[in-house]
C-alpha cells in the first residue's frame, strides 16, 4: 500500500512536469497550428543557460529567472526567423523545419557544453516528507514542482481570459484573416504565443533537471511524454494538457513500479495509440468535422 | 515528357525499368570491382539506406503521410533476419524474405493506426514508436540480446567466385541487389494505378473518395509498401554489419532517414539516391572539415548532426524540392527518367486544415 502511495505521489509530480511540456506544445499548436518538435531542445538550451549561471556562482533563483527569460526570447526569435517563412507552406514543411531545429540545437549544445550530463540543484530539499511514520517519496521540491506548474497554468488562463491581450491572441490563432481585418497585429500575436510556450517549456526544464541531469539528450523522454500528454489532452486545450500530463504521469509511474522501467516508453506508446484509436483528436478537443 | 528519351526505351513500363535496373546493376558491378574493401562497405551502406529512403519517400512524398518511426521498422526487419539466420540457422535469402514479410505485417498494424491520424498526431505516434520500440531489446535480453544485440555470421561468398573473393564486395553486391529490386518494384508501383491512388489521396482526400478510392485502405497500402522496404533495409543492414543492436535503430536513425528524403527531394526515387549518398558521406565529410579546421573533439563529434539540422531547415526554407528538385529546375531533364511526376505538387496550403 505504501508502495502504491509512493508511486502515486511520484506520478503526480512527474505528471505536472509532463503537463508543463504539454502546455508548451498546446500554446504553439493553438498559435500557429504547428507541433513544435524542437520543444525539447529549446528547453534543454535554456536549462543549460540556467546551469551556466548557477555553476558560475549565481543564485538558484537568478538561474531560474534567466531560464524563463531566455525561453521567452528564444521562442520569439525562432518564430520570427524560422517559422514565419514556412507558415504558408504545407504543414509537413514546418514539421521538418522543427525537427531540423531539434537536431541542430542538440548538436550545438553538444559542442558548447559537451556530452557529459551535469547535475542541477533543486530549489528545495528533495527529501521526502514523513507521513504517519512512513517516509514518502514526495518532498518539498515535488510540492514546489506541482505548485509552480499549476501557477503557470493559472497565469496563462488569466492572460488568455482576463486581459486585453488574450482575445486578440485567440482570434489570431483561430481566424487569422478576420483578426487581421479587425486590426490585430497577427504576426506579433503569434510571436508572443511562441515566446510564452517556450517559457513554459523552460519552466519544465528547470523543474525536471535535478532528476534527469542536464545534457543534450537528457530531456528527450520528458519531451516525448509531454507531447503524448498534449495529444491525450487534444492539443488544443491547456486544461486537457494538465489532465493528460497527470494521466500519463500516474500511468507511467505504475508501469515503472509494477512492470519494469524498460517498458515505460512502450507503455506511453500503447496509451497514446489506445486513446487515439478511440478519439483520434484526443480527449479534450472540441468536436469538429474532420475531412473524411 | 522528353520525347527523345522515350523513343530509345521500350514502351512497357516494367520492361523499361528492368532494362534500366540491369544497366544500373552492371555499373554498380564495375564500381564494386574498382572500389577497395572499405569503400565497398560504404557502397553497401548507400544501398541499404537507399532501400529505406525509397520506401519512406513514397510514403511521405507521394502519399503525404509522415513517419518518424522508420528506424524502428528497420529494427524489426533487422532483428527478424538476425534471429532467423543467427539463431534458427536459415539461409540468407529466405530469411531476408521473411524479414520483409514480418515488417510488412508490422506495417499493416502501424498503417491501420496511421490511417486514422493526421499531421501532428501521426508524427507523434510514429515518434513514440521510434523511441519506444528499441527498448524491447532490453526488456527481453535473452531473446533479443539486450544492449549488445544479436551477432550474425557474415554471409559467405559462393565458392565459384574464388577463394580470395573479398567479403565486403559480396556484401555490397547483396545490398545493391536488394536496392535495385526495391527500385524496380517501387518505380513500377508509383507509375501505375497504385501510385496514382497514393497521390490522389495525398492531394485531396474528399476528391479521392468521390472518385471511388478507399482512402484508409490506400493509406495502409502505402504504409505496408514503405514498411516492407524498411524491413529489407534492416535485413541488408544486418548482412553488411553482421549485428542487430538497439543502438543502431534509435531515434537519430529515423531522423536521418527523414533528412535523407528531404534533402534528396520528397517523393522522388532518384532523390532517394542522393539522400542515401549524403547520409553515408556527410559524417565523413564533416569529419574531414573538422580535421582541416582543427576543431575540438567535442565540436567534431557533433558536426554531422549540426549539418543534418541545417540541411533540414535550409532545404525547407530555401529549396523545398531538394536536390532532385533543384536538378530538375536547373537541367530540365528530370522529366525523362523520373519515377513519378512533380513532387513539388506536394500538398499546397489550401488542402490542409
Amino acid at each position: 500500500m505504501s508502495r502504491f502511495l509512493d508511486l502515486t505521489l511520484n506520478g503526480i509530480s512527474n505528471g505536472m512536469i509532463y503537463a508543463a511540456v504539454a502546455i508548451a506544445f498546446v500554446l504553439i499548436w493553438r498559435a500557429t497550428r504547428i507541433v513544435n518538435f524542437a520543444q525539447g531542445a529549446m528547453l534543454m538550451v535554456t536549462t543549460f543557460i540556467a546551469w551556466d549561471v548557477i555553476d558560475s556562482g549565481g543564485a538558484y533563483w537568478v538561474g531560474f529567472v534567466v531560464a524563463i527569460l531566455s525561453g521567452l526570447i528564444l521562442g520569439a526569435v525562432i518564430e520570427v526567423v524560422l517559422i514565419r517563412p514556412v507558415e504558408k507552406a504545407p504543414p509537413i514543411n514546418a514539421v521538418i523545419v522543427a525537427i531540423g531545429l531539434l537536431i541542430f540545437l542538440q548538436a550545438i549544445a553538444g559542442m558548447i557544453w559537451g556530452g557529459t550530463p551535469r547535475s542541477f540543484p533543486p530549489a528545495f530539499s528533495i527529501r521526502g516528507y514523513d507521513i504517519g511514520g512512513h517516509h514518502v517519496l514526495f518532498g518539498p521540491f515535488d510540492l514546489f514542482t506541482v505548485l509552480a506548474v499549476l501557477g503557470a497554468a493559472l497565469l496563462l488562463l488569466v492572460l488568455f481570459r482576463g486581459t486585453s491581450i488574450g482575445l486578440p491572441m485567440r482570434a489570431s490563432a483561430f481566424e487569422p484573416q478576420v483578426a487581421r481585418l479587425q486590426g490585430v497585429r497577427v504576426g506579433r500575436m503569434l510571436t508572443l504565443g511562441w515566446a510564452l510556450a517556450s517559457a513554459a517549456g523552460s519552466l519544465a526544464g528547470v523543474l525536471i533537471a535535478p532528476a534527469v541531469f542536464v545534457g543534450p539528450n537528457n530531456f528527450d523522454p520528458v519531451t516525448v511524454f509531454g507531447f503524448t500528454a498534449a495529444v491525450l489532452g487534444g492539443l488544443d486545450s491547456p486544461l486537457g494538457a494538465v489532465v493528460g500530463g497527470l494521466v500519463l504521469g500516474l500511468s507511467l509511474s505504475y508501469v515503472a513500479g509494477y512492470a519494469g522501467s524498460a517498458l515505460v516508453t512502450l507503455a506511453a506508446l500503447a496509451i497514446l495509440i489506445a486513446v487515439l484509436m478511440v478519439r483520434p483528436e484526443g480527449l479534450f478537443a472540441a468536436a469538429k468535422a474532420r475531412r473524411v | 515528357m522528353s520525347a527523345v528519351a522515350r523513343l530509345r526505351l521500350p514502351r512497357q513500363t516494367l520492361v523499361r525499368h528492368l532494362l534500366l535496373a540491369t544497366v544500373a546493376g552492371f555499373v554498380l558491378y564495375l564500381i564494386s570491382l574498382w572500389l577497395d574493401s572499405f569503400d565497398n562497405l560504404r557502397l553497401a551502406a548507400v544501398a541499404y539506406y537507399f532501400t529505406a529512403l525509397a520506401g519512406l519517400t513514397v510514403l511521405t512524398g507521394l502519399n503525404g503521410q509522415i513517419s518518424l518511426g522508420h528506424g524502428a521498422l528497420m529494427a524489426i526487419g533487422a532483428y527478424a533476419v538476425a534471429l532467423l539466420v543467427g539463431r534458427a540457422g536459415w539461409p540468407l535469402a529466405p530469411a531476408l524474405a521473411a524479414g520483409v514479410v514480418v515488417t510488412a505485417v508490422a506495417g499493416v498494424l502501424v498503417g491501420a493506426v496511421a490511417a486514422r491520424l493526421r499531421g501532428p498526431y501521426l508524427a507523434g505516434a510514429t515518434l513514440a514508436l521510434a523511441v519506444g520500440l528499441p527498448g524491447l531489446a532490453n526488456r527481453y535480453p535473452d531473446a533479443l540480446g539486450g544492449d549488445n544485440g544479436l551477432d550474425v555470421p557474415p554471409p559467405t561468398p559462393p565458392t565459384w567466385l574464388g577463394e580470395t573473393f573479398p567479403l565486403e564486395r559480396w556484401q555490397a553486391w547483396l545490398a545493391c541487389l536488394g536496392a535495385l529490386a526495391t527500385l524496380v518494384v517501387l518505380a513500377n508501383l508509383v507509375r501505375g494505378r497504385v501510385g496514382r491512388a497514393f497521390r490522389a489521396v495525398r492531394d485531396d482526400e474528399v476528391a479521392a473518395e468521390l472518385a471511388g478510392l478507399n482512402v484508409a485502405r490506400t493509406q495502409i497500402t502505402a504504409f505496408v509498401v514503405s514498411a516492407a522496404c524498411a524491413g529489407l533495409a534492416g535485413g541488408s543492414f544486418v548482412v553488411v554489419t553482421s549485428l542487430a543492436a538497439p543502438g543502431a535503430f534509435q531515434l537519430p536513425l529515423s531522423l536521418a532517414l527523414l533528412t535523407g528524403i528531404v534533402l534528396g527531394g520528397l517523393g522522388s526515387l532518384a532523390g532517394a539516391v542522393w539522400g542515401a549518398v549524403a547520409l553515408v558521406m556527410l559524417p565523413d565529410w564533416s569529419g574531414d572539415i573538422a580535421k582541416a579546421l582543427s576543431l575540438s573533439d567535442r565540436v567534431e563529434a557533433n558536426l554531422p548532426l549540426a549539418i543534418y539540422g541545417v540541411v533540414l531547415m535550409g532545404v525547407m526554407l530555401a529549396a523545398p524540392g531538394g536536390i532532385q528538385g533543384a536538378l530538375r529546375g536547373v537541367l530540365g531533364w528530370g522529366a525523362a527518367w523520373r519515377s513519378q511526376p512533380e513532387p513539388q505538387s506536394n500538398p499546397k496550403g489550401e488542402e490542409q486544415s
